[in-house]
């Protein structure tokens, strides 16, 4: 621990990630589409980063361009201190991984549960003989809550909540740090989802793991994480700590999303508004200048269309990308 | 909004826990029986036996196949030879009826009190035996199709998963190439490549190869250059949408070599396509087979093929119709068992179909 703290006080920091997407707009033309245009947030060891933001927005993106499943158009990502790039990305395999937002197409349907959990450990020749594999296996099955008889099943005899929990396993066989968890409970009902949610929880607790935990959903987010951070169009509008940015939201867009959650105290719904948004999401490919989100923001002056505003610090960690709040 | 009562209950707001009850022990059990567990495989295996139509095919076709095997170890004649009574050839011998005895068969079998092996579909027009020449050509029928659509396989498979796997411009550059095969008139270029290869290649001086005969070897090559496209387009469209699988992502995501993704990943997944697509090439190519014997394109003689068959028949047709018929059930017979079992495969292991 001591030697972490030398180091940095963060386990990952990732440092104006750009991915840019060309796409075809002509025979010969590509235009870059800008699904995540500059963002840098920073996780401590052990802490879970929550990040929202709508559909489309680049929340997946984020985290795939972090593992470098897509190759990163720009930034800089140092994970426990060391700039993560080409070489040294598959060794850090070891220590960061990623929970997939779609528990169906996320798992191999050829492979038993075995297999698919296994995978990891054979990449990296993790165990010394067969025997220490299944025993691997097997430990991590109970970890996750899977009925360890059934091993030997098919990804697609399982239902949605426990498929989820094989893919959390196939993360957890390399005995990470960092796991990213892309929408892992969106696709699940939401009995289940309560399920899933507290064994992250539980799984946090005892591993001590890191969460970059994205949804869509600001209830999920803000019951499991200690920090938030809002996304719209590959672009971080505010970021605080999840109950400062529940108490006292600032940046207008997270204004909207906050009074979007439905409220179970019918006398408080009353009183407070719900901020619609107008217009429609901008295309990504044709990104409006300046603040992203000026075309749809009541508080739209002059200068938003002139410059992006940076994300500056309203009080301790709480920072915001807005000129006018 | 309150935030300290959702930390707790952070889904309270869809569902109220004070309805539910906990689960005992018992239930929880219930919950974790399964159904029986079934590998991909013995699913579709399964499925395909409960299919009536293709287990009828499948006896058809096995009983044809005992037939081409046994036939020639039990009948005495040979497709080749005209029938021969006591070392003489029997020049009446021709184009006799199923079961029907020459003169000359009849009086040795009187003179010395035996019998001789009946000529089950009769003779042909140089009085050689037509049951064993419609067995040989079925066997030819057969390994030209077979082999011909391994050649298809092998090809295809080969051309679509580089396609495929690749991508971007050398995907675009091979599909391109696919597509100007693809619309040339095929039958026209099986024709004019089956001529050239016959006039060309010579390939009798080489061992079991030579046996076969120049044309049949030439006729498997036309298959293997022409009909792999199919194949190639179906195998190239398989990677691409399994490419695009999270599971793929995922595989990468935990440090999966390239060899390893396409060896334990994209092939499984691909297999059952590539083997249903196998399946129902092989009618294909025994149809294509004895249409190009039937126009004189196809094996060469004495060596009988179900289409040359066929052809020879047709100027006696109004005489001998048998001749033409029996040749004619064993296409129809092969071609469509191997058809139905090719549908009855796709509906069993495409796993799309399923429910
Ligand atoms: N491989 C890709 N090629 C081109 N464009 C892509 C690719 N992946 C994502 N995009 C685009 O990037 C943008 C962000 O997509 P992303 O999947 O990151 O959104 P998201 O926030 O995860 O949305 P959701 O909540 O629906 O999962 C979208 O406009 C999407 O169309
Ligand atoms: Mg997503």
């Amino acid at each position: 621990m001591a030697e972490d703290i030398k180091k940095s006080e963060y386990l990952v920091e990732v440092k104006n990630l750009k991915e840019y997407f060309p796409v075809k707009t002509g025979f010969f033309k590509t235009t870059p589409l800008k699904a995540v245009d500059g963002v840098s947030f920073n996780i401590k060891p052990g802490e879970t980063l929550g990040l929202v933001g709508e559909s489309g927005c680049g929340k997946t993106t984020v985290g795939r361009t972090l593992l470098h499943l897509y190759k990163p158009t720009g930034g800089e990502f140092y994970f426990d201190g060391e700039l993560v790039t080409e070489k040294n990305i598959h060794q850090l395999r070891k220590q960061m991984q990623m929970v997939f937002q779609d528990p169906y197409s996320s798992l191999d349907p050829r492979m038993t549960v075995e297999d698919i959990i296994g995978e990891p450990l054979d990449v990296f020749k993790l165990y010394d003989s067969k025997g220490d594999r299944h025993d691997k296996i097997m430990d991590l099955m109970q970890l996750v809550g899977l009925n360890a008889e059934h091993a030997t099943r098919y990804a697609h005899e399982f239902s949605g909540g426990q498929r989820q929990r094989i893919g959390i396993a196939r993360a957890l066989a390399v005995n990470p740090r960092f796991i990213i968890c892309d929408e892992p409970v969106s696709a699940l009902d939401v009995s289940i989802q309560a399920q899933v949610i507290n064994m992250f929880e539980e799984i946090q607790e005892k591993l001590g793991i890191a969460y970059l935990f994205i949804a869509h959903d600001l209830l999920v987010v803000h019951h499991i994480s200690n920090r938030i951070a809002v996304m719209y169009l590959g672009k971080l509008v505010e970021i605080a700590d999840a109950d400062e940015l529940n108490n006292n939201p600032i940046h207008p867009y997270t204004l909207s999303l906050l009074s979007a959650v439905p409220i179970p105290d019918p006398e408080t719904a009353r009183k407070s508004q719900r901020i619609i948004l107008e217009g429609d999401v901008p295309s990504p490919m044709h990104m409006p200048s300046g603040c992203p989100f000026r075309t749809r923001c009541r508080y739209a002056t002059e200068q938003c269309a002139q410059a992006m505003p940076e994300l500056t610090s309203r009080g301790g960690d709480h920072m915001v990308a807005c000129f006018n709040r | 909004m309150d935030m300290q009562n959702l930390k707790k209950n952070p889904f309270s707001l869809q569902i109220d826990p004070a309805k539910f009850e906990k689960a005992t022990d018992d239930e929880k059990r219930q919950q974790d029986v399964m159904a029986e567990s079934t590998t991909f495989f013995k699913d579709g295996m399964r499925r395909l036996f409960h299919n009536p139509l293709a287990v009828m095919a499948m006896i058809i076709l096995a009983i044809l196949i005992v037939v081409m095997i046994v036939a020639p170890m039990v009948v005495p004649y040979s497709y080749e030879e005209i029938i021969t009574v006591e070392g003489v050839r029997d020049k009446a011998a021709t184009n006799l009826a199923p079961f029907e005895f020459s003169q000359r068969e009849q009086a040795f079998m009187e003179k010395y009190n035996v019998s001789v092996f009946p000529h089950i579909m009769g003779t042909d027009e140089l009085g050689r035996d037509y049951f064993i020449r419609v067995v040989y050509g079925a066997r030819v029928s057969l390994i030209v199709g077979v082999f011909a659509s391994l050649m298809v396989l092998l090809i295809g498979t080969l051309y679509g998963a580089v396609s495929g796997y690749a991508g971007g411009k050398t995907d675009m550059i091979m599909m391109r190439i696919v597509d100007i095969l693809y619309s040339l008139p095929d039958i026209l270029i099986v024709i004019l490549l089956a001529v050239v290869f016959k006039q060309t290649l010579d390939f009798s001086n080489i061992p079991i190869i030579g046996k076969l005969g120049t044309n049949m070897v030439s006729m498997f090559l036309v298959f293997g250059l022409l009909y792999w496209v199919g194949m190639a387009r179906i195998v190239r469209g398989e990677i691409l949408t399994i490419k695009e699988n999270e599971y793929i992502l995922a595989a990468k995501s935990v440090g999966a070599s390239p060899a390893h993704i396409v060896w334990s990943h994209i092939i499984p997944n691909c297999l059952s396509v590539i083997i249903i697509m196998t399946a129902q090439e092989i009618p294909a190519a025994i149809f294509t087979e004895s249409y190009l014997s039937f126009i004189g394109l196809g094996v060469a003689l004495p060596m009988p093929s179900l289409g040359s068959l066929a052809n020879a028949a047709r100027s006696g047709m109004q005489s001998y119709p048998w001749k033409l018929v029996f040749p004619a059930v064993a296409i129809i017979l092969i071609v469509l068992s191997f058809n139905l079992i090719g549908d009855a495969m796709r509906d069993a292991f495409d796993p799309k179909l399923k429910k």
